[in-house]
């Protein structure tokens, strides 16, 4: 079991210096996921405006995939606009569905390419998506609070 | 004689092929058995002998497949029956597991809510109580916890202290002359403490309650005796005591399974059938609706066989040993801190910690790349990790198959834990 592989030196230092941490105002759209299987647990918001992502802020407790991986989602979407972030989404929610067999495109994914290695880990990958999964969420619930943007997308 | 010494451990690891796996380059240290235990091969060979030799369905054909089959299940009953000293053999229902034991008695009490004339001891409603404690597994709450909700009836607990033990202080007070059913584990899952019985018990008679027990994690590690015990129904699982998944038990008073009303109904479970109406079987059948695990019966038998061929005053004395050990080498572990009792007192060889910041998640990894198995997470005991302010724990339980070297290798694992996250 390569262990390196799994806790990758980028995921260790967004577990010890989480980015954007921290729940902030204004926002449209929050959301709580719980990973019912070991407890972890994370409350996002989203800010839209005009189109782009203009603020993710978030709490969690959890394990260090789970914590890395929100830290990598922030930097990863924000700022960029709505359908950018929802094609990032996709593709980390692939990467993570890949079973090892997929590396990860570097120029879109950054450094959430290092998250490879545990979708290897089945145990593991739900713990890598909760963030993500928050932030689909609260994303749609933003979507439809704001008024002339839900057939906008 | 030291009585550690009685359990031959090198002999019955022989009997566990799982025990010789390799995990990466690492050989297994299993500490999981809480969760479930390992099965000898005396079980497994079991099983398939009487697949390859006897299966056929029970109690339906005169084929001599067919009366082997209803013999060896009716068998295992009595193997079972005498492992626990019940009285008798009927008192024994096979279930899928504990959870299934624990709620087929549930919905006796929802069942009779419905039927004016069930016997008034399973009546319940508005203004009567229902007794558990903090430290029950999920299995043991939440049935419970249902029939509160749906018969207006009202969810009552013991505490738990800073200790680990139950807030036996408070018994009085929380059993009261309206509570119709305390149901409490013997041993807890998360905790490892081994809870004393009788002043639970005694109070639940003085006011007229039935009184039951969780013995999914007792059955397997220490003596038990429903006559000594004086309680009115005992549920564990066959998974957890050398046996195979699928079977579980239900042990109960004769009196009491003749006045319950069944759970599940079927085939197998009658007297006469109409179109319009049924009269059931007397307990067990009653309770056994449908064709019943035979083979896990089987599998079961073997393990009873294999415990008590080792005895189970060793098997205790081995793991109270083996509690000691584990609670004296965590405890030297910097920033690890043991959830539950911390001496090997009233105690199983389960024990949870937390490890300094460090998720349990990410400890259950690390330990796994060197090859040990524990548990991670809440413990199907979520209102326990919130009596001690946490969202989850590592929890390593030990079994007749455990050793010293492998307690050794968790602590030495700890600290590659610490080197990766510290
Ligand atoms: C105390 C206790 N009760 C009940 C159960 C449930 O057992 P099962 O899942 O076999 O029904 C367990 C095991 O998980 C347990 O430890």
């Amino acid at each position: 079991m390569n262990l390196d592989e799994l806790y990758q030196e980028v995921i260790l230092d967004h577990y010890k210096r989480p980015r954007g941490v921290g729940l902030r105002e204004p926002f449209e759209g929050e959301s709580h996921q719980v990973n019912p299987t070991c407890g972890d647990e994370i409350t996002l918001r989203v800010h839209v405006e005009g189109g782009k992502v203009a603020d993710v802020s978030y709490e969690n407790v959890g394990c260090s995939i789970s914590k890395a991986s929100a830290s990598v989602l922030y930097e990863l979407v924000n700022g960029s606009t709505v359908d950018d972030a929802l094609a990032r989404l996709a593709e980390f929610t692939e990467l993570m569905n890949s079973k090892g067999q997929d590396e990860g495109d570097e120029e879109t994914l950054e450094d959430a390419v290092a998250f490879a290695g545990v979708s290897k880990y089945p145990m593991r990958v739900k713990c890598a998506l909760l963030g993500w999964m928050a932030f689909k969420d609260a994303l749609v619930r933003a979507e439809a609070s704001i008024p002339g943007r839900t057939d906008a997308a | 004689m030291d009585a550690a010494t009685k359990l031959d451990v090198e002999a019955i690891r022989a009997d566990f092929p799982i025990l010789r796996r390799m995990i990466g380059d690492k050989p297994l240290a299993y500490l999981d058995s809480a969760a479930t235990s390992q099965k000898p091969v005396q079980v497994v060979e079991a099983m398939r002998r009487f697949t390859e030799h006897s299966n056929a369905n029970i109690s339906r054909s005169v084929h001599t497949l067919g009366s082997e089959a209803t013999e060896a299940y009716e068998g295992a009953r009595a193997k079972v029956a005498a492992f626990i000293g019940a009285p008798s053999a009927d008192e024994v229902v096979f279930t899928k597991n504990s959870t299934e034991a624990i709620n087929l008695m549930a919905y006796a009490f929802q069942n009779a809510a419905l039927d004016p004339a069930a016997d008034p001891r399973f009546k319940i409603g508005p203004g009567d109580e229902i007794v558990v404690t903090e430290m029950e597994h999920h299995a043991n709450l939440i049935p419970w916890q249902q029939l509160a909700l749906r018969t207006g009836a009202t969810l009552k607990w013991i505490g738990i202290t800073d200790h680990g033990r139950l807030d036996l202080e408070s018994v009085p007070e929380v059993i009261t002359e309206r509570c119709k059913i305390v149901s409490f584990t013997a041993v807890a899952n998360l905790l490892g403490t081994v809870n004393p019985t009788s002043q639970i018990t005694a109070r639940a008679r003085e006011v007229g309650a039935l009184v039951g027990l969780d013995a999914s994690q007792s059955v397997p590690h220490i003596p038990v005796d429903v006559a000594e015990l004086g309680v009115d129904f005992i549920a564990f699982t066959g998974h957890k005591m050398l046996g195979p998944t699928g079977i579980g038990v239900l042990w109960a008073k004769a009196d009491l399974l003749d006045a319950m009303p069944p759970f599940l109904t079927g085939g197998s479970m009658i007297k006469t059938v109409t179109m319009e109406r049924t009269t059931f079987a007397p307990a067990p059948a009653k309770f056994e609706a449908g064709t019943p695990p035979i083979a896990e019966a089987v599998g079961l038998a073997a393990a009873v066989d294999y415990l008590d061929k080792l005895g189970m005053e060793n098997v205790r004395a081995h793991e109270k040993e083996l509690a000691g050990y584990m609670l004296e080498r965590l405890e030297t572990v910097d920033g690890l801190t043991v959830i539950g009792p911390r001496v090997p007192i009233g105690r199983s060889a389960t024990v949870s910690f937390t490890f300094a910041d460090v998720h349990p998640h990410d400890v259950g990894q690390i330990l796994d790349a060197e090859g040990i198995a524990v548990r991670v997470g809440h413990h199907c005991a979520k209102p326990t990790c919130d009596r001690f302010g946490v969202n989850a724990t590592t929890r390593a339980s030990g079994y007749v198959y455990n050793t010293h070297e492998e307690i050794d290798r968790l602590v030495e694992a700890l600290a590659q834990v610490r080197k990766v996250f510290g």
